[in-house]
């Protein structure tokens, strides 16, 4: 297991209160395993990703642990976390456009990064030329500025750039939802083959697309309010959902083939809890159309099929 | 009922407005009343450009729009302000459309004082719940709440229920439902589908291909502020006869179906 992540609870602070926006997250990654992490927003996924490679200020580590290829992360300390950035753990941002400097090109920009963490840049420029290729984007654009290229070649430019030291995992934050579908795929495709390359070891890709991500990802982990409630293989998220709000969610996407006319489909009534003071048991309870008396316990996080956790009563 | 003939749309740009961008070239189509028209294309395409100019927050620079045989760019003063009670307009974000400071029903009572300043309050308040009513929202649930208090759903609903205070015929919807979460983002599309029943035509402005599908009658496909297709929306998504539509169908990433090799 590349990544074990144990009890993993993180919560914002605020004047109001602790909001338990991660609140006990336990997972394994295989190596080279390629997961979304899919859920509404406010679920907390972005948290979690976050959580894995810089705390800010406003989020505290309540407790748990994380394993990285069988070294423990130190998440809560930001210091010791420094030398592991961007080596062992990377992170592609959403806004790839505002994730580099106006002020430089790109080729100084990625001389000036390597040498912060002393390493040669001369040394990494044949391979950075080559992966550059790869993706499609010749030499030249290492003498453009940032300004110069268009959303998805920036988008290219950050992945490259961000995995150039092969680092063991990858954070990709709604990596193509700023971009237009046919980029989006070419994006999408190019992580693929970055993992199968072995640029890269195991790939978190955060999203609201489930969709997308079903493209690219071999599992899907499915979060709600803070918590894990589905985890499993792409297929049989698709296919064979055991979460009611999983369900529900796969229900709710309209895809090219329904029609309004023939087929309406449903939202999910009522809206998520408030994660300040969230209520006890399953927290899915108010909204979920099969709740019953045990919801009121918390249901634990449990492999119901081989590879398919799920916490939930009615799925055991 | 909507006609656009060869519009198009310049803008000046640089220091002194020295360079001309052009963002919409030559696009004629209509949006007939009861139907849903869904104007796909991506980012940079003119689309919002197109919308802005039916709604006449931009001027259009060549082509006409005429709106039940009117020209709406020749309307000043009073026949403008007709033109703005049947042709509104609901756009992408939710959360900046309301002022943090004033409860959110302010957007509402905005609309009573510049459309129906004789209303008495009663009549007026019956006028509120049916449209409240219209887009499913309970009135107790969101009248006398500031917009941090109402989910992104709610807030949009309840514009889209200032724009059928009045009584429009036609509602751009730009985008409306792409800042909404999967959960709640299919409640809002419906909503247009019951509206449209109810005869309201909406010019339904995106960038996601299934959306378009489910919801709209006729689609019209842009690519670069032009025309590449259009057409009833069972034909252009079953039988794309522009090689820019089947990449760009090709490209949307669907459920039970993973990508073709290319």
């Amino acid at each position: 297991m590349a990544l074990q992540v144990k009890d993993l609870r993180v919560y914002y602070r605020t004047l109001r209160g602790d909001v338990q926006a991660l609140d006990g997250a336990t997972f394994t990654l295989a190596d080279g395993e390629i997961m979304g992490l899919a859920g509404e927003s406010g679920c907390g996924k972005s948290t979690l990703g976050k959580s894995l490679i810089r705390l800010d200020a406003r989020m505290r580590l309540v407790g748990g642990s994380v394993e990285l290829d069988g070294d423990i992360l130190p998440i809560g300390d930001d210091e010791a976390m420094r030398p592991l950035r961007f080596t062992k753990v990377s992170l592609i941002p959403q806004y790839a456009m505002s994730a580099l400097n106006p002020t430089r090109k790109i080729g100084k920009l990625i001389a000036e990064l390597l040498r912060s963490r002393g390493f040669d840049y001369g040394r990494f420029r044949p391979e950075l030329i080559r992966r550059l290729e790869l993706v499609g984007l010749g030499r030249e654009v290492l003498d453009n500025y940032p300004i110069e290229l268009s959303g998805g070649m920036k988008q290219r430019v950050v992945m490259v750039l961000s995995t150039l030291l092969d680092p063991g995992l990858l954070i990709a934050d709604e990596l193509t939802s700023a971009l237009d579908v046919s980029t989006q795929r070419a994006v999408a495709e190019a992580l693929v083959e970055f993992r199968d390359r072995r640029f890269v070891g195991s790939i978190i890709v955060i999203t609201h697309d489930i969709s997308l991500v079903y493209q690219i990802a071999d599992t899907i982990m499915v979060m709600y309010a803070g918590k894990l409630a589905e985890k499993a293989p792409a297929e049989t998220i698709v296919t064979a959902p055991r979460h009611p709000y999983t369900q529900l969610l796969l229900s709710s996407l309209p895809e090219v083939g329904v029609r309004y006319s023939d087929r309406k489909l449903t939202g999910i009534p009522g809206r998520p809890p408030t994660l300040l003071k969230p209520p006890g048991g399953c927290r899915f309870r108010d909204r979920c159309p099969l709740a019953y008396d045990k919801c009121r316990e918390e249901p634990p996080f449990t492999e119901v099929a081989a590879d398919h956790l799920v916490a939930c009563w009615k799925a055991m | 009922m909507l006609t656009l003939d060869g519009v198009g749309k310049t803008y000046r740009t640089g220091a002194f407005g020295g360079r001309e961008l052009t963002a919409v070239r030559d696009v004629s189509f209509t949006v007939a009343s009861g139907e849903v028209v869904s104007l796909i294309g991506e980012s940079g395409s003119g689309k919002t450009a197109l919308g802005r100019m039916i709604l006449r927050l931009v001027d259009v620079t060549q082509g006409s729009i005429t709106y039940d045989g009117v020209d709406i760019s020749r309307l000043r003063g009073r026949g403008l302000k007709e033109y703005r009670r049947r042709v509104q307009g609901v756009f992408q974000d939710p959360f900046s459309c309301f002022n943090p400071i004033f409860k959110a029903d302010r957007v509402l009572s905005i609309i009573r004082d510049e459309f129906f300043p004789g209303l008495r309050a009663e009549q007026w308040r019956q006028r509120m719940d049916g449209a409240l009513a219209g887009v499913r929202l309970d009135p107790a649930a969101v009248l006398d709440k500031y917009p941090h208090q109402l989910s992104g759903g709610q807030l949009q609903r309840m514009l889209i229920a200032r724009a059928v205070l009045l009584d429009i015929g036609l509602l751009v919807a730009d985008e409306i439902i792409s800042m909404l979460d999967a959960s709640t983002r299919i409640d809002v599309l419906n909503l247009l589908g019951e509206l449209k029943a109810q005869g309201l035509s909406v010019l339904f402005i995106t960038h996601d291909l299934s959306l378009g599908h489910y919801i709209s009658d006729r689609t019209v496909i842009l690519r670069r502020g032009e025309v590449v297709e259009q057409g009833a929306t069972g034909e252009v998504f079953a039988n794309p006869q522009n090689p820019y539509t089947r990449t760009l169908l090709a490209s949307v990433p669907q459920l039970h179906e993973r990508w073709a090799a290319q």
